[in-house]
């Protein structure tokens, strides 16, 4: 089987070939044009939530609407805010950025709400904001950690720690409770997420003593690992970061594992994006033994975290995950602040957000100068391909 | 020299499937001068097979294996009635498009009737063997014996049959063979049949040893593994197996001096150099077109 007719015929496919893959790019959406909001002073408290009960993230957005669902129907059960009844209008943003800019628009001009509780993923908050900064409408998400959100304006907040602060907590887990001096990064070369923490991670640990003995690179979408886990499994690190998403995490800790065969000794350690059950599925019982920093944990024991699992449990008849719980906190602030400052006037509304102090079920939640928090992180233990609660760390 | 070692393994492991995917590119271009951009996809579809002949059927591993290249070769031959044969007169580039919008219907049915969500291939039993600082998994021996066993058959298949016969000789001048009384529909359906079977192996092979499945996975190594088939010299079957293993290693060397991801880079740049350098491949020779 032999013939040469030709590389036009070639050159023609690799430019088709070529036209596939550029095809896939996605294209941001503009913010549309921000318009100003209106408060209504009598009747119902309306919120909007700004979800993604559909889409790529939808489990993310069911279950922040079921917390804030669950404080919406504790708060109205006691009376309400300000002896008024609170409305809770959720807007499906189908997981992307055009449409979050659609629904905060839809919020504020239609349905007049008081305040904002979303998106869930950065990039769609992001899209979000502009607008409600514009309509002088606080919006308070519950789980965007992107530093970038709350810097749009000063009518945003968030109810989760911001992104470098878990590269910070797990430096100092690695360097205190493991005793690691020597670790290797491996970061997702297309993800801000990933670098920010792999970045935070590199001069806590250094600064702790420690030493980066290896950093390698993979891109999303990436399935095989065995020659970057080759690399950094030679390095002879006791600590291996990995701040990525749980799609591709559950592939690495199964090939280092399985294929390469790294050592049990050797902890690899992650961020929130570990934090799903299909981490497990995809690493099966490779994924034992290592850590992940979050949010919060069911089994942290404290009164909040207890009184907030029981009222899920008998709402919902299921365990909460960190979502539902940072939602319920962040439509926690702006109820709690409605209810200090008198009044649901945007700039008195927003000082008291900007000045609530909570003992939150995600833990105490207290806003620094710009609009973050300063609060714990939660270290989760995987053991037996289920997260179990190991310790609490304070900034 | 233990790193080098391991990382060689690494690469001849990856280069051994995109070796088995690149021989179905080959054979179908030598026998019908079509580039097969759906093959890809049919290596997707047999990762696909390979996983439910495991989690559904509770087959064990290598029954999955010949049951999902048993799919896949029947798929191949619908694929070559319904979507090729119809053009095999047309110009070549109608096949192409055909071809094009073939990967894609793939991608997306199994979009549609299965889940983006990837899915976890279940691992056989891992064994690592440790030697002079190198480790080899039953997985990476799996997929090289497995790949090696399949390129003598096909080599026999070619070489010593009376199909392999007719394959050559219709791949050399289809009218002439069809004149020496070659059944040349079933020639070509069944070298479709034989590539689309190869595929399917290479999917298994790869779910298995990646520990991942899904819809979208075919993409990237379907065109890698055209450029192996373009890098051995396409049409050619022994050069398919040469540009695969080439591949493989570059791929791998490339991440291990620490440019990973630079590596998909890489296997591209290979095509364009060889298309300026050696346009016939390794192993092809510049045969001149009568008219």
């Amino acid at each position: 089987m032999m013939n040469n007719s030709g590389s036009v015929l070639l050159i023609t496919m690799l430019l088709i070939a070529s036209l596939i893959f550029t095809a896939c790019a996605n294209k941001p959406a503009e913010p549309a044009a921000p318009a100003a909001g209106d408060n209504t002073e009598e009747g119902d408290i309306v919120i909007g939530g700004i979800l993604p009960m559909t889409g790529a993230i939808a489990t993310f957005g069911q279950s922040s609407k079921k917390g804030v669902d669950l404080l919406v129907e504790q708060v109205n059960a006691k009376g309400g805010v300000l002896g008024r009844k609170v409305v809770f209008k959720v807007e499906d943003n189908k997981s992307t950025q055009a449409d979050s800019a659609t629904a905060a628009q839809k919020l504020i001009q239609q349905d007049k709400v008081v305040a904002i509780v979303g998106a869930v993923a950065s990039s769609n908050s992001l899209a979000a904001a502009p607008i409600a900064q514009e309509a002088k409408i606080p919006m308070v998400s519950g789980s965007s950690t992107n530093p970038a959100v709350t810097e749009v304006g000063d009518y945003i907040f968030r109810a989760a720690f911001i992104d470098p602060f878990q590269g910070a907590v797990m430096a100092n887990f690695a360097t205190k409770d493991l005793k690691a001096v020597k670790a290797a990064i491996m970061t997702d070369a297309n993800s801000d997420y990933s670098i920010g923490l792999g970045n935070v991670f590199k001069d806590v640990f250094t600064a702790n003593g420690g030493t980066i003995v290896s950093e390698v690179s993979f891109v999303s979408g990436d399935t095989d690992f065995n020659t970057i886990l080759t690399t950094v499994k030679n390095a002879k690190p006791d600590v291996v970061f990995v701040p990525s998403y749980y799609d591709t995490v559950g592939l690495i800790l199964n090939q280092a594992k399985n294929n390469v065969g790294f050592p049990a000794e050797v902890k690899f350690l992650g961020g929130d994006g570990w934090d799903s059950p299909a981490l497990f599925e995809l690493a099966g019982d490779a994924a034992n033994g290592h850590y992940f920093s979050n949010h919060y944990s069911p089994d942290v024991d404290s009164p909040e975290v207890k009184a907030f699992i029981d009222a899920y449990k008998a709402k919902y008849n299921e365990v909460p995950d960190a979502l539902a719980a940072l939602a319920y906190d962040a439509a926690n602030m702006i109820l709690t602040s409605i209810e200090k400052a008198g009044t649901t006037d945007a700039p008195a509304l927003r000082d008291a957000i900007a000045a609530v102090e909570l003992n939150a079920v995600t833990g105490k939640i207290k806003l620094n100068e710009k609009r973050d928090p300063v609060k714990s992180a939660v270290v989760i233990v995987v053991e037996d391909q289920k997260q179990k609660y190991f310790t609490t760390v304070n900034p | 020299m233990a790193e080098f070692l391991q990382q060689l393994i690494n690469g001849i492991s990856l280069g051994s499937v995109y070796a088995l995917v690149a021989l179905g590119y080959t054979m179908v271009y030598g026998i019908v001068r079509l580039i097969n951009f759906a093959h890809g996809d049919v290596y997707m579809v047999g990762a696909f097979a390979g996983y439910f002949a495991i989690k559904t059927f509770k087959l064990p591993f290598f029954a999955a294996l010949v049951a999902a290249m048993a799919v896949c070769a029947i798929l191949g031959v619908i694929m070559e009635r319904i979507a090729y044969k119809p053009l095999r007169n047309a110009p070549r580039v109608a096949a192409l498009m055909t071809a094009v919008g073939l990967s894609m219907f793939y991608q997306n049915f199994t979009i549609y009737r299965i889940g983006a969500q990837p899915k976890a291939f279940p691992k056989i039993a891992q064994v690592n063997w440790q030697f002079a600082g190198v480790t080899v998994s039953n997985s990476q021996v799996l997929i090289l014996g497995t790949a090696i066993a399949l390129m003598i058959i096909l080599h026999f298949v070619v070489q010593h049959t009376k199909m392999g016969k007719a394959m050559r000789a219709v791949s050399q001048d289809r009218d002439a063979a069809m004149l020496m009384g070659i059944n040349v529909d079933n020639t070509i359906s069944f070298t479709f049949a034989i590539g689309s079977a190869l595929a399917a192996a290479g999917g298994v092979l790869v779910g298995q040893y990646y520990g991942v499945v899904q819809p979208l996975m075919g993409a990237l190594p379907g065109l890698k593994a055209f450029v192996a088939a373009v890098l051995g010299g396409i049409g050619i079957i022994p050069g398919a197996m040469i540009g695969g293993l080439i591949l493989g290693v570059a791929e791998a060397g490339v991440s291990a001096v620490g440019f990973s991801t630079y590596r998909d880079a890489v296997a591209f740049g290979i095509l364009i150099l060889i298309l300026i350098v050696k346009p016939a491949g390794i192993l092809g020779k510049n045969v001149r077109e009568k008219v």
